[in-house]
């Protein structure tokens, strides 16, 4: 009897506990499988406090119903943006002080780490937000679904707009290069469709302090890589590793642009006939082969979006030297352990050749206006969302992102950075190309995607289940696909 | 009057089971066929008639081909040890009196009260190549290089169907005790006065008595190997590494809502529902006896 009871507690007990540990590790792992564009999300803010934020936007809203002036443009703006590192707050933020040199308008803003899974159901039934701010690359490929279905508002002519309260016009603020790229002129036609918001370059990050205590320096070029690779397996230490397969796209971008200069990266971008048979393509090839031999054994049984942050670990474990990454890496391990004297180091890619060109990726969020209706041609109903994306490149909105940790391509913004931001976005200062481009828009191809093409195979590298020729027939074969379904 | 009034009380009872089965189920599966002939991106309103072209590509890709490999794999594998242990478990505890019973009830019924992800979470523990229990335990007996449980491509599906059968043990166990349960000991009683040992009567009491359970249970080992394998691969691996441990819904969610290929997802969910229902029907004929009454 006394038996029952005792298993009677133990049972109630294990189901509350069950229970707790159920719910712990979901919302745990709603922030793991994030994938590389929301690695940046450090926090578990919750979503509830986004919708408690719009709640009180809208009252507060409510007393400022006043009759419009200069601008012209009144009424409800739908804001959708997807929460990362930099936090739910500066949007709020953006939103009020929009609202507030805007009078007549309303801003209605839904964020979340998971922002399709919020969204999609209401554009199924036809209702589409006025501004969505996600970037290509993600996941679930939103905005290439967008892109791919000719379904974004043109925003050439807000380059040209004036910035709300200021008298530059938007182009004038945005740094060069930003807006003439593959990514914010997705069809190659010269017009801009994505405009560039927070970006943060990419590269290799390894532990400074290691380097310093072994009188170590960074390798400038690949061949020095591979030498220091030897020096640190006599210490058994590996030369590299990689958080997932994925992120590769920066690396692979960088070190393409390297090796083949500008002309023939953008014929390659375009998947062009015969590319990769070029030298200059397989001396990329080459180098992430031999990379991959040189890579920590058992990086490839952590390489998925549960298990990455294993694969970052051994950098601060002092059990890998380089991993390719971006500066949102270190918000992500802040709370991991570490070796001691571990110190974030930073670095473009090495060059190809004894002083050749050193690249950094350059990855940036995109925002952008969704088409909502096709056949309506009134393009008068996007001037509110367009005068919002305009004054997203105001000082003013500037300094609110800035202040979370969010930097705009705005002239002059670096200058404004201070302490480990300054580190990274001084890389292209000191003399790193820096590349912002991705492979060309197709139409959807099925089954074939650049990361199971690309980057997925480097796994089977490291793990030797596939050959360097067998990766890159893949890549000619899917590349022949994908060219014959580009857009014109 | 009255037989009048009793049919069109049915008609009332039954009305709103039926609408909301056909709102819920059958409209929805009808789609899910129409929109598998349609080139789709998922979020836009852009849909093009394409007919069976999705089936075609579908049919000389060898993703596809990998994915279908490893659903029929673990299909196999998950269903043949989970039958087998369950039912030898099942066995032992309802006939014998071992010490502890309930508490190997229990135990065995756990996993099936966890959530998948808390599932995946502790064999990702478990099988970590460094600091993993299953290697720190192997190294007791080999040295070298960690065995990558789920980087080897060679592995990787096994290291899942066995967090699969640890995860479905529990709730056959209990399936196959219920009806045990109901076997009437006097068969047993007699059986034993006449000789037979315990693997005799297994077989000829217990099992032939169980068999109509066994056949529904075998339907429920396709759907549930099906979608359990999605959810165990979505949490461990996510598909990797380099599709190896790929299933048929990872790879249908994969083309459906990352590569802007609804339409196509939506074929491989048409194949993967034609190619369950058919094999549960093979399953079904296959099992048909006839049925026993005690």
């Amino acid at each position: 009897m006394k038996l029952k009871r005792v298993l009677c507690v133990l049972m109630a007990a294990m189901m509350v506990f069950g229970a707790a540990a159920c719910g712990g590790n979901d919302a745990k792992t709603s922030q793991d499988n994030s994938d590389k564009t929301e690695a940046p999300e450090q926090e578990d803010t919750e979503d509830k406090a986004d919708t408690e934020d719009k709640a009180d936007e809208n009252t507060d809203n409510e007393k400022t119903e006043a009759p419009e002036e200069t601008t012209g443009a009144t009424g409800t703006l739908k804001v959708a943006a997807v929460e990362t590192a930099y936090g739910a707050d500066m949007w709020t933020e953006i939103c009020k002080a929009f609202e507030a040199s805007h009078e007549g308008v309303t801003v209605e803003l839904t964020i979340d780490k998971k922002l399709e899974d919020v969204i999609t159901p209401e554009m199924k039934s036809g209702v589409y937000p006025n501004v969505i701010l996600r970037a290509v690359g993600a996941e679930s490929g939103l905005t290439e679904t967008f892109i791919k279905d000719n379904n974004l508002i043109e925003l050439t002519d807000v380059l040209s707009m004036t910035v709300p309260g200021e008298d530059v016009t938007v182009g004038d603020k945005i740094l060069p290069g930003f807006i003439e790229n593959s990514i914010t002129n997705p069809y190659g036609d010269g017009k801009t469709y994505l405009m560039p918001m927070f970006y943060g370059p990419c590269g290799l990050f390894y532990n400074q302090g290691l380097f310093d205590e072994k009188g170590w320096t960074v390798p400038a070029t690949w061949d020095e890589m591979w030498e220091l690779g030897d020096k640190a397996k006599e210490e058994g230490i590996a030369l590299f590793t990689y958080p997932t397969a994925g992120y590769f796209d920066a690396f692979f971008y960088a070190l393409l642009h390297e090796s083949m200069g500008n002309d023939k990266f953008q014929e390659a971008l375009k998947y062009g006939e015969g590319i990769w048979d070029t030298p200059e393509a397989q001396a990329a090839f080459d180098i992430i082969e031999k990379l991959a031999s040189y890579t920590e054994s058992t990086t490839p049984a952590n390489a998925n979006d549960d298990n990455f942050q294993k694969n970052q670990q051994l950098i601060l474990d002092n059990k890998a030297l380089f991993m390719p990454n971006g500066n949102w890496v270190i918000g992500e391990m802040a709370e991991a352990p570490r070796a001691e004297g571990f110190e974030w180091g930073f670095t473009a890619l090495p060059a190809v050749t004894a002083g050749g060109e050193r690249a950094s990726y350059s990855f940036f969020e995109q925002i952008w206006i969704p088409n909502d209706d096709p056949t309506n041609d009134d393009m008068s109903r996007f001037d509110l969302s367009k005068e919002f994306i305009a004054y997203l490149y105001s000082d003013e909105a500037a300094a609110i992102f800035a202040k979370a940790g969010a930097v705009q391509p705005i002239q002059g913004m670096t200058d404004k950075l201070d302490g480990d931001n300054k580190l990274y976005y001084s890389i292209y200062d000191t003399g790193a190309v820096a590349v912002m481009d991705a492979f060309a828009t197709t139409e959807p191809v099925e089954g074939i995607t650049p990361r199971s093409t690309f980057f997925d195979p480097i796994n089977s590298l490291v793990t030797g289940d596939k050959t360097k020729d067998d990766w890159v027939s893949q890549i000619k074969s899917d590349s022949d696909q994908l060219r014959a379904a580009l857009k014109e | 009057m009255k037989k009048k009034n009793r049919s069109g009380f049915i008609i009332a009872c039954v009305t709103p089971a039926i609408l909301l089965f056909i709102i819920f189920m059958i409209i929805p599966t009808i789609d899910v066929f129409r929109m598998s002939l349609y080139k789709w991106g998922g979020y836009t309103a852009n849909k093009t008639f394409v007919g069976l072209e999705n089936f075609m590509k579908l049919s000389k890709n060898p993703k596809f081909y990998q994915a279908f490999q490893n659903s029929i794999l673990l299909i196999v594998v998950v269903t043949l040890v989970t039958f087998s242990l369950a039912l030898i478990f099942a066995y032992i505890l309802s006939r014998e009196k071992i010490k502890g019973q309930n508490f190997f009830r229990i135990v065995f019924y756990i996993p099936n009260i966890l959530s998948v992800v808390v599932i995946s979470a502790i064999f990702s523990a478990i099988y970590d190549p460094n600091q993993g229990l299953l290697n720190s335990f192997l190294n007791l007996f080999r040295g070298g290089d960690p065995i990558l449980w789920l980087g080897s491509q060679k592995l990787v599906i096994y290291s899942v169907a066995i967090a699969m059968v640890w995860q479905a043990i529990g709730y056959y166990m209990v399936m196959y005790m219920a009806s045990m349960a109901n076997v009437p000991l006097s068969l047993y009683e007699s059986a034993s006065l006449e000789g037979a040992g315990k693997i005799k009567q297994f077989f000829s009491i217990t099992l032939p008595l169980i068999w109509t359970n066994i056949r529904t249970t075998l339907t429920f080992f396709i759907i549930s190997t099906i979608n359990m394998s999605f959810l165990m691969v979505k949490a461990m691996t996510n598909g990797g590494p380099d599709g190896a441990s790929s299933v048929f819904l990872s790879y249908m969610y994969q083309e459906a809502y990352t590569n802007s290929s609804y339409g196509y997802g939506m074929a491989i969910g048409v194949t993967v529902f034609i190619f369950s229902f058919a094999l549960a029907g093979v399953l079904n004929a296959v099992t048909k006896r006839e049925e026993i009454e005690f």
